[in-house]
């Protein structure tokens, strides 16, 4: 019997040992491989766009002038967006957390994570149908923010939903024992409890619908003029930098990183921000 | 008969706004299906199969483009998920516990980045990088080789897939990592216990218990390269028509979504606007399939978890 | 001295800045039963998973001392736990066989990673290690279902019978019995039995029937430290400590 084991040990450890050290490295290096984009991205970013900053360049209009229009234009967006998608998409997360036991809940949801997934250019083509041509009949602040709330709805639907359902039960029935209504419990007792969470989820969905552009391509158009009116084309961010890459010249792709740095700062400041609020959770979920 | 209580009203009033899943989903599928129904009356299966993009004739097709969407999320999986893989091991298996979280801070920073920006970093960096440490020494050495053929230029399908490669890091890196975390730590005690070292325990225990859960996380990336438009749309190149269909990987050319942002207002014909329109359903369809794919995926591994653990 | 087969020296254990072991010096002898005894939380698991260096797998895990296997201390910074884990052998509280194998390939998945491929001679050790383990003739025919699914006493079984077939010198069982019925426990305290014939064996347990059932010797731990060590006779019937009378005589626990 012995012989047999010993005929089985075959393989040499030290290979085995590479392969363990091997791998290692080699996992290493993928982590290093999707770092170094970013660093380039960041670096980029900073060294080609922080010269074009300054108080012109933020308030002024034109090539020559600024991107002010482009600030001014995502701003508009996302207040609009915010208006429509943030309490339909938090109410349906209401609906899916404290309802959400049945199968049309689960079909919300599954339609919902669908929509996470949606090519962003589909939502930009339904709003340009809808109401660029058919509603307003031109472009318009309105069709993009509705582009954008398509996006904003299924992931701040989802994340209140999660949210939600981190809100301890005792919670509920100790509100609902004093003789509240469950309805009011959800709003004055659920809702705010789950506060952290919930703004977390609208940072970050804002943050996403703040660097989209395809949408707002076919809605809002762009425009070297500041906001005009809710029947006129708009500037943002994300489409100055699209229009301006596309134009050859010196001082437009200039104009293009400068925008791009403003757009990446306000993207990251709230994802950092969002990161270090709810920094406990966070934790947890990587650590095993 | 419900009584109009407080609590029965409100719960309608937010069944009613979930309904807006549905609506959107809807509205979408309507839009893109009347808006095409021109083209598609015109040009009928052609319309799928067709290479021309010309609105003279007017013929249109968008195979080009639905084989340059392949070909660049192909890519995109090619190199994006071994590298998401890695990275997912890495930080679970892997990392010392003190650089686990700024390491998946950093790969999720990835996901914040806006594509627009991909796209300008693409153009006016990537491309650079792509054309002289990839393209112009295999084109030099084996240009014979058609993949490897014509005059590259930076801009193509290989720039546009190696972005899509980047971009899809986030999406299947943080999904692994959490399948690969919900692998039961008494597995990996088992194998470890038998003297396997720790690639081994990954490689054969971990990833093969993960691997319903990897899948699916590849699913879901793949769902973000055939969807995304802008990073794509400023590298590729965007060459319509029979000049897209796909020979070299050099070449440029055209995925569906670049196809629309690229076009969508030169359509000055109702006939050319409905062929946009129709290239977003065959979009759009696809993409449904892929989300439906992932998400029965996702739910088949759930079960199995459930009753494989103990 | 010389059937000492594996040795702890002043070994101390922390997980994070709880101190989970205090200075244990203990020594296993060869072919023979030690039961770890002790109330929830005295270390005793900790204490064994040390034996084959497992216990740095848990996270913020530290110790210091020794742990010395034939003599030779397998802290040394020279030796690999990989090879320390295929001399000594483990099985878990719970069962744990792997749920992506069939049961041949749970006795056979230590062999194959270092090289071993399905033949005569696998099957053979295969067939072997199931015999070993008292669970051959239940499975033979079953070889190729998955390793879960079988019963839970018989998976525990298949968790032996997956140590035996390294040939490992030492078998750890940390609780092997708790999460099982008393039948299916009897099986493997039985089977533990027949295992001192050629292996070394250290065994956990808070079921202090088991320990006296089955061991050659005993050791009490309480709240990290060895508290007595003795031959099983000794401990059960005339312990010399207070906390260890009071222990076996159930006061707490």
């Amino acid at each position: 019997m012995v012989n047999l084991f010993e005929k089985l040990n075959l393989h040499s450890y030290r290979l085995r040992k590479f392969k363990n050290k091997f791998f290692y490295i080699l996992c290493l290096i993928c982590v290093i491989i999707a770092i170094v984009p970013l660093l380039s991205i960041l670096f980029e970013v900073i060294v080609r766009g922080a010269p074009a900053i300054n108080l012109q360049f933020l308030t002024g209009k034109g090539l020559r002038g600024g991107i002010g229009p482009a600030i001014q234009g995502t701003m508009i967006l996302i207040g609009l967006t915010g208006a429509i998608g943030i309490p339909i998409g938090v109410l349906t997360g209401v609906y899916l957390a404290e309802y959400g036991t049945n199968k049309y809940a689960s079909w919300i949801r599954s339609i919902n994570n669908i929509l996470t997934g949606f090519p962003s250019i589909i939502v930009g083509i339904t709003a340009y149908s809808l109401i660029v041509v058919g509603l307003i009949g031109g472009f318009s602040p309105i069709a993009g923010a509705v582009a954008l709330s398509f996006i904003l709805i299924p992931i701040v639907a989802r994340t209140t939903e999660e949210s939600l359902k981190l809100v301890s039960n005792s919670v509920r029935e100790a509100s609902m024992a004093l003789g509240i209504h469950r309805w009011r419990t959800i709003i004055s007792v659920v809702l705010p409890s789950a506060k952290g969470g919930l703004i977390t989820g609208i940072l970050l969905g804002v943050a996403r619908i703040a660097g989209e552009t395809a949408p707002i391509l076919l809605t809002i158009m762009g425009s070297s003029f500041f906001f005009g009116g809710f029947n006129e084309s708009m500037d943002a961010l994300p489409l100055r930098i699209f229009i301006n890459s596309q134009l050859h010249t010196q001082a437009a792709q200039t104009q293009a990183w400068g925008a791009a740095l403003v757009l990446i700062l306000i993207v990251l400041t709230l994802n950092i921000g969002v990161r270090l609020a709810s920094r406990g959770r966070y934790h947890n979920k990587v650590t095993r | 008969m419900i009584k109009l209580t407080g609590d029965n009203i409100f719960k309608v009033l937010v069944a009613v706004i979930a309904a807006s899943a549905i609506v959107i989903l809807l509205l979408n599928t309507y839009v893109l299906i009347t808006g095409s129904a021109n083209v598609f009356a015109t040009s009928g299966f052609g319309f799928i199969s067709g290479r021309n993009w010309n609105f003279d004739i007017p013929s249109f097709g968008v195979l080009p483009a639905i084989l340059g969407t392949l070909i660049t999320s192909g890519i995109a999986l090619l190199v994006g998920v071994p590298l998401s893989l890695g990275i997912a091991i890495f930080i679970v298996e892997m990392a010392p516990r003190a650089i686990r979280v700024p390491f998946s801070y950093l790969v999720e920073m990835l996901a914040a980045v806006p594509s627009v920006i991909y796209g300008l970093w693409g153009m006016l960096v990537l491309r650079f990088w792509v054309l002289d440490y990839i393209e112009t020494p295999l084109n030099t050495h084996l240009g014979w080789f058609p993949l490897f053929s014509g005059t590259p230029t930076g801009y193509g399908f290989l720039t546009a897939g190696l972005i899509l490669a980047i971009m899809i890091i986030p999406t299947v890196a943080s999904v692994s990592r959490e399948v690969i975390s919900a692998v039961p730590n008494s597995i990996r005690e088992a194998a470890y216990g038998i003297g396997a070292t720790k690639w081994e325990v990954i490689r054969h225990w971990v990833l093969s218990y993960g691997r319903s859960g990897i899948f699916g996380a590849i699913i879901l990336g793949l769902g973000r390269a055939i969807g995304e438009t802008m990073a794509v749309t400023m590298v590729i190149g965007n060459a319509s028509g029979a000049s897209g269909m796909p020979v070299s990987l050099f070449q440029t050319g055209q995925t569906l979504p670049s196809l629309i942002a690229g076009g969508f207002f030169d359509s000055q014909t109702a006939l050319l606007s409905s062929a946009y329109i129709g290239a977003g359903l065959v979009l759009l369809a696809i993409s449904l399939l892929i989300n439906v794919a992932a998400h029965v995926m996702m739910t088949r591994v759930l079960k199995v978890k459930g009753g494989a653990v103990e | 001295m010389d059937n000492i087969k594996i040795q702890s020296v002043n070994l101390n254990a922390w997980f994070g800045t709880k101190q989970a072991l205090k200075d244990i010096n203990l020594s296993i002898k060869a072919n023979a039963i030690t039961a770890i005894i002790g109330p929830s939380g005295c270390g005793k698991s900790t204490f064994i998973r040390t034996l084959n260096r497992m216990h740095e797998l848990t996270p913020t895990a530290k110790m210091s001392g020794q742990i010395l296997l034939d003599s030779q201390n397998i802290y040394d910074p020279i030796v690999d736990p990989v090879m320390i884990r295929r001399r000594v052998g483990m099985v878990f509280q719970k069962p744990n066989p792997f749920p992506t194998m069939s049961i041949y390939d749970n006795v056979a998945a230590g062999l194959k990673l270092t090289g071993a491929r399905k033949d005569k001679n696998l099957d053979e050790v295969v067939k072997y290690s199931l015999q070993q383990a008292t669970l051959w003739d239940e499975v033979k025919d079953d070889l190729k279902k998955p390793g879960t699914s079988i019963s839970g006493g018989q998976q525990q079984r298949l968790c032996i019978a997956r140590a035996i077939a390294l040939q490992p010198e030492v078998i750890l069982m940390d609780e092997p019995t708790s999460a099982l019925d008393p039948i299916a426990s009897a099986k493997i305290e039985r089977l533990v039995v027949e295992l001192k014939k050629n292996y070394t064996v250290a065994i956990v347990t808070h079921n202090m029937q088991q320990a006296s059932r089955v061991s050659d010797y005993t050791a009490f731990m309480y709240l990290g430290n060895l508290i007595e060590f003795g031959s099983t006779k000794d401990i059960f019937e005339s312990p010399k400590n207070q906390l260890t009378e009071r222990y076996i005589t159930g006061e707490f626990g």
